[in-house]
């Protein structure tokens, strides 16, 4: 009885924890969201093009700091492109244009990283484990990815510093008013241009660290993309526009896909991974149609 | 009401007539080589059914779905059972049938379309697509327990006759592509396809203005799973002839539809012709490039990385300039091309 107690909670804090890495996923998505009301597709596709090219920079016989610096740079050159060429000449078109614009976009970047560096599976390695801790195994009989435990105090600090970013600073200000209404923010001389550029580049830099995660655990490789479209489904149930949203979100899918692989999975031959955050979160959009933490949308004639 | 046939213009029908004659009388008589039927016009006017079935859902009634692959997979093992296990079975009964059964699927999953739009609709359609794909690969009973995990499609016989070479399968195949395209030609010239555009442009307008969006959406998305399914059946049994359904039917199928309707031309029948055709034909071009004038230097994972690099490229360039895609910039090639002879 007790053993079972305790197998379960180790599937939910497995969970769990793995859950934070889609919401790392779902927080780059979220804060574009925030900032210019673009449901950016493409988020998936540059978490694989950042952890890629890192990769890459790694292969080329950089040292980690400066491989991440150097991707932090080419995200920032990304987002400076993505600015330029498709969402300013897109400004004022219909959300679902830019939606198809940006899954676009996302090819684009999945053929780009391809093309650069090729298509096998890379290892990435960070220095921790993808194995239980010794010490929570011995005194808690729980066992606990180490790889899951940091990701999850990642995506913790990621979340504090950016709502710190969104909440108490000069810029965040700008972002919520270009948020609110990018017109009369760039009417009373907030530069809409910088914003999106920081707001593209901080996604991007998301987007790296969230790949970092994903690939230690599941090698660098295309279908990272599946992985990460399941980013959406967080967001839906979090809701489109809130930080703790997409952490609460990511923490729900990943138990609920875990409990449910576990326990329901063997008697259907596994594989509900694939298909249950979709379930869910349509289950959500029936009742809560604007997510947990999400506005509601007034929709007028 | 008034038969909508009557809406039809003279150069219309002769348009029609030069088509039929390409494809049953000069196409079957020059092209000899199975190479082309089964390689490139089969996969084209299957996946084109499908597309028309996006173009449906997504362009006429502005519902962003990305399942076609799913409905697509249903149709295909719908049929097959259907062949497999009643006896005697007409090919055209299954088909049809088949047809029938992805439509109530596409009415089930279109379900959430009632209450959300946009990005939300994509994700609840995303469900269809995984779920279904997962039933028919993890419940035996589908694939009639076949150890290899991989499903051989029957050959098809109509009252007889056997249709497994290139040429009669392409001329079944032309057959009932072009019933179903006059079916979705009539329906969206007609108040049905009015209604579709009227929930795309503003559904809450269309409602006040006593559109049910109950109906005319879930419409949609049964015709768009009766298309898929049909395109699905014909797909693997003309095209395929054997699958595993998570390798035949995943994401990236459903990508590939939704680009053919978007890079052809929302809103647009012809739309699904021509975007089916880019798409397939694209990275056939592209190959060819890579092996004659490069002469295999690059290396083909190269080539399709800059396929998809292209396809993207396109659809950004097609939403910023020209959103109802190739239809729309052939026709306007037309006008200009009338303009500057008068």
């Amino acid at each position: 009885m007790v053993d079972s107690i305790l197998f379960f909670f180790e599937v939910l804090v497995g969970g769990l924890l793995s859950g934070t890495m889609y919401s790392l996923v779902a927080l780059g998505f979220v804060l574009i969201y925030k900032a210019s009301s673009t449901f950016n597709f493409a988020q998936g596709a540059m978490v694989f093009f950042a952890v890629l090219s890192f990769c890459g920079f790694m292969e080329y016989g950089m040292p980690f700091a400066v491989a991440f610096i150097a991707v932090v740079f080419l995200m920032i050159i990304v987002g400076l492109l993505t600015e330029r060429l498709v969402l300013r000449p897109l400004m004022n078109q219909s959300e679902d244009t830019v939606l198809m614009a940006t899954i676009g976009l996302g090819f684009v970047l999945e053929g780009l990283a391809q093309a650069k560096w090729g298509v096998e599976v890379r290892k990435l390695s960070l220095g921790i484990g993808d194995f239980p801790i010794p010490w929570i195994a011995d005194n808690l009989k729980l066992f606990i990815s180490a790889l899951d435990l940091t990701a999850g105090f990642v995506a913790l600090g990621m979340i504090v510093l950016l709502t710190l970013l969104f909440k108490y600073t000069k810029i965040g200000l700008g972002l919520r008013a270009v948020a609110d209404d990018p017109g009369a923010a760039s009417s009373i001389g907030i530069p809409l241009k910088h914003i999106m550029l920081l707001v593209w580049s901080t996604a991007g830099v998301v987007a790296l660290v969230a790949g970092m995660m994903w690939g230690a655990r599941a090698g660098v490789q295309f279908a990272l993309i599946e992985l990460a479209l399941k980013a959406l489904p967080v967001l839906i149930i979090g809701g489109f526009s809130s930080i703790p949203g997409a952490i609460v979100g990511g923490l729900l899918v990943g138990a609920v896909e875990k409990v449910l692989e576990v326990y329901i999975g063997p008697f259907f031959k596994g594989g509900i991974e694939a298909w249950a955050p979709y379930m869910l979160s349509i289950l959500f959009l029936l009742y809560r149609p604007e997510g947990l933490f999400g506005e509601k949308i007034i929709r007028r004639v | 009401m008034k038969p909508v046939f009557m809406r039809y213009t003279k150069n219309d029908i002769i348009n029609f007539v030069v088509l039929l004659v390409i494809g049953f009388l000069v196409v079957p008589n020059f092209i000899q080589s199975d190479y082309w039927y089964t390689s490139i016009l089969l996969p084209w006017l299957c996946l084109t059914l499908a597309a028309l079935g996006q173009n449906i859902v997504m362009g006429y009634t502005g519902q962003l779905s990305l399942g076609a692959a799913g409905f697509m997979c249903a149709g295909a093992y719908a049929c097959y059972n259907m062949m497999l296990r009643i006896q005697d079975m007409p090919f055209l009964g299954a088909l049809v049938l088949s047809g029938l059964i992805a439509a109530g699927l596409g009415i089930i999953f279109g379900l959430p379309s009632l209450r959300i739009r946009g990005i939300y609709l994509m994700v609840a359609t995303l469900a269809s697509q995984f779920f279904i794909v997962w039933v028919i690969d993890k419940f035996g009973w589908f694939k009639n327990y076949d150890v290899s995990g991989s499903t051989t499609f029957q050959k098809i016989f109509i009252s007889g006759v056997a249709f497994t070479n290139g040429k009669m399968m392409y001329l079944l195949v032309l057959a009932i592509v072009i019933v179903l395209t006059l079916l979705a030609i009539n329906m969206a010239r007609g108040s049905t396809g009015r209604n579709w555009m009227a929930v795309r442009d503003m559904d809450i307008a269309a409602e006040s203005m006593g559109v049910s969006l109950l109906k005319t959406k879930l419409q949609a998305f049964a015709i768009n799973a009766f298309l898929c399914g049909i395109s699905g059946v014909l797909y693997t049994y003309t095209y395929l002839k054997s699958a595993e359904p998570f390798a035949a039917f995943n994401i990236s199928l459903s990508f590939k539809i939704m680009f053919m309707a978007i890079i052809g031309g929302l809103g647009t029948i012809s739309g699904a012709f021509i975007g089916a055709a880019f798409i397939l034909l694209f990275p056939v071009v592209l190959n060819a490039i890579g092996n004659n004038v490069f002469h295999g230097m690059i290396d083909a994972t190269i080539i399709s990385s800059i396929e998809q690099v292209v396809f993207g490229g396109l659809i950004i360039t097609l939403m910023i300039f020209e959103p109802l895609g190739f239809a729309k910039l052939w026709e306007t090639l037309k006008q200009k091309v009338i303009k500057t002879k008068s």
